[in-house]
């Protein structure tokens, strides 16, 4: 009873917490080259809406994944053209898109409010999915869950090892030096802003195809914000970004199964659980990043002009 | 995702120069404009849905500004704009980001029907002082609520972005949870809200004001609206706290320098900004709904951002684009009702204006050349 309790708790975590990974890896790339794109809840829900559309009209949820990633990506453009090209504040840019998401997923779903609509199911891996515990905690999921267990060493590699990653890098914490090598600091930012947005759309895609299948306005719930939050955490990490989803994923297994086990506490405040924690996290996160000296991206929210400082 | 497969893309290549001075006419002429593409881009997506968006965009102004009655609605939904626009306006003005206007709201409301509902019958209260107790109350539970990411900030230099939006989600299942159960009213045929409050503190309705129809709801939250206004201008342009404040927001290592107290003014900041915002749910509460309810701010405190940015966090600004933006939100419902339009027409609306604005701003600030 008690292992089952734990294994439940686990494996919910892992499930609740891949549609924040997306977000929040998505995020990284953004901020890492300089973007910080506070858009991301508008992203989600423009992707979960169109993802879920696509995926109701063609039946087939991967089609409903490519729109989702699409058109967060679509989105995230408006951002890097304000910001970018035109240097507008990132900070209000960013809250428009929130915005401006919020409304225009409203308008788009207001007909696939209920609707069934075809869904990624739990895939059986042969021998993993077997393993006592450790198939129940991790492979018993669908295939976007799965994906974020690649997608997360694939990222931390690619930002530290590879000659792509580290002119990212080099653009966001020193973007005039980079310019001077050579490496373009404009297209770079839109690639990564593009970037962030490809996958805050695929994290949409995976709230309303895999984790909570169907369309409901504003299904994100603030997921969009606690992947900004979990960045932070994460000192720009993808690995612990990673971690940051799963504590995550875990207050809400804990939301969801506390009282199965007897515990009652009224729903308002285990409602609360989620956005508490992530506050308690960012005020250790910063504490601890103040203590070892770590900084955000240097140039982080900052507009480059060339010749101007 | 590999990074060839952008390789053949390149952004536009626009260079920027700076402009020492900006003539007097484009900082008119850029906001409409921006404006009037924001909403030439709405009639794209007014006419994805086969109605006609001249006749959507005058059923909107008409439903908003075209009779008494509408002018009366839209003042009515620009009271709780006004405020906590104000409030918003005050944070931002010191670059603290404060988006938890929409918590500070409800914080506020709560306080001040806890206040209304209870203390006013068990202590036997005259009606004007309990309405005082009420603003008090709202300003003091927003004002709490807004110190927590102030707090934070100044003290630990948290991020007060994402804590003041997350203690959003957390005021508003608080408040849920004493409509939803604690205050429950019994008798309120399975509807979630409280009682009524008595009506002898309610809002008193601003009968005097000519032209607006009989009946209108326009309370004196609007006042106390402009009375804010007028005191927040005051404070900021003319008082040295107010000085101290421009200077932190504008120059934080010459406000150092100068020995100014950042870490308290950021808390007095925050807690002023919450205040305003807590007296905005006050006033819809005991002005409008005169109940706590389910739904009493459709995104008073999101809405308020905007308003505040756009009045370019100018007191009197504010009042004047809160008064828009109540109009955008009455000509929502009403294409709602008239043309079955959905109503988050009107939330992207405000997103695309922001767009254009924000665009836009770039003409006023330097010399465009596209190469």
């Amino acid at each position: 009873m008690e292992a089952a309790f734990f294994i439940t708790i686990l494996a919910t975590a892992i499930r609740a917490g891949a549609p924040v990974i997306y977000a929040a890896v998505g995020e990284i790339f953004a901020e890492r080259s300089g973007v910080l794109n506070l858009g991301v809840e508008g992203m989600m829900l423009v992707g979960a809406v169109s993802g879920f559309i696509m995926a109701v009209k063609t039946g087939n949820p991967w089609a409903g994944v490519l729109v989702a990633m699409l058109a967060g990506g679509l989105l995230s453009l408006i951002h890097a053209f304000l910001t970018i090209t035109l240097h507008a504040d990132q900070v209000v840019s960013g809250l428009a898109l929130t915005i401006f998401g919020i409304g225009l997923s409203s308008f788009m779903g207001q007909n696939y409010v209920g609707v069934q609509g075809p869904q990624f199911s739990a895939v059986h891996i042969p021998f993993l999915t077997d393993l006592p515990v450790l198939g129940q905690i991790l492979f018993s999921h669908d295939i976007l869950v799965y994906l974020t267990f690649l997608l997360v060493p694939a990222s931390a590699y690619f930002i530290h090892k590879t000659r792509p990653g580290l002119h990212l890098r080099a653009v966001g914490e020193d973007p005039a030096t980079a310019d001077v090598m050579g490496i373009s600091v404009a297209r770079t930012r839109y690639i990564y802003t593009f970037v962030g947005g490809v996958f805050a759309g695929l994290g949409g895609a995976a709230l309303s195809l895999a984790y909570t299948p169907g369309w409901t306005e504003g299904m994100s719930g603030g997921r969009g914000w606690i992947a900004i939050a979990l960045v932070i955490f994460a000192f720009w990490e993808p690995w612990r970004a990673m971690l940051g989803a799963y504590l995550f994923g875990g207050v809400q297994a804990l939301q969801f199964n506390l009282q199965t086990i007897g515990i009652t506490i009224p729903t308002y405040f285990l409602n609360m659980l989620p956005y508490l924690f992530t506050i308690l996290v960012l005020v250790f996160a910063t504490g601890e990043r103040m203590r070892r000296h770590l900084g955000a991206p240097a140039a982080l929210g900052i507009p480059y002009i060339r010749g101007e400082r | 995702m590999s990074r060839s497969s952008f390789s053949s893309y390149r952004p536009p290549r626009l260079s920027l120069e700076r402009r020492l001075t900006t003539p007097w006419w484009l900082s008119w002429v850029i906001p409409i404009l921006s404006v009037a593409l924001a909403m030439l881009v709405g009639a794209v997506i007014i006419a994805s849905q086969g109605v006609n968006p001249w006749e959507a965009y005058r059923a909107m102004f008409e439903g908003a500004f075209g009779s008494g009655y509408g002018i009366s609605e839209t003042l009515v939904k620009a009271i709780p704009l006004m405020l906590a626009g104000l409030g918003v306006s005050v944070a931002f003005r010191m670059k603290l980001w404060n988006i938890g206007a929409e918590g500070q709201l409800w914080m506020g409301a709560w306080a001040a029907a806890g206040v209304g509902l209870f203390l006013y019958p068990a202590w036997n209260l005259p009606p004007w002082l309990a309405i005082f107790l009420m603003m008090l109350a709202a300003i003091v539970a927003g004002g709490l609520w807004g110190a927590i990411p102030g707090l934070l900030k100044g003290v630990l230099q948290v991020n007060e972005i994402i804590t003041s939006l997350m203690l959003n989600y957390v005021a508003i299942s608080w408040v849920l949870y004493f409509v939803d159960i604690l205050w429950r009213d019994p008798g309120g045929l399975g509807f979630p809200n409280t009682a009524p409050l008595d009506k002898a503190i309610w809002l008193p309705k601003l009968t005097w004001i000519p032209l607006l129809p009989r009946g209108h709801r326009v309370h004196a939250g609007l006042l106390l609206a402009i009375l804010a206004a007028v005191l927040l201008w005051f404070l900021l342009n003319r008082t040295k706290w107010g000085y101290e404040v421009r200077v932190i927001g504008e120059n934080p290592d010459a406000a150092r320098h100068a020995g100014m107290p950042i870490v308290r003014n950021i808390v007095l900041v925050m807690m002023l900004s919450g205040a305003l915002a807590g007296l905005a749910g006050m006033a819809e509460m005991a002005g409008v709904a005169h109940r706590l309810q389910r739904g009493l701010s459709p995104n008073y405190g999101y809405t308020a951002i905007l308003v505040a940015w756009l009045a370019k966090l100018n007191p009197f600004g504010v009042l004047l684009v809160a008064v828009l933006f109540g109009g955008l939100l009455v000509a929502g419902d009403q294409i709602q009702l008239t043309m079955n339009l959905p109503r988050s027409i009107s939330d992207i609306l405000q997103g695309l204006i922001l767009f254009f604005v924000l665009g836009g701003e770039v003409f006023s600030r330097y010399r465009i050349r596209i190469r």
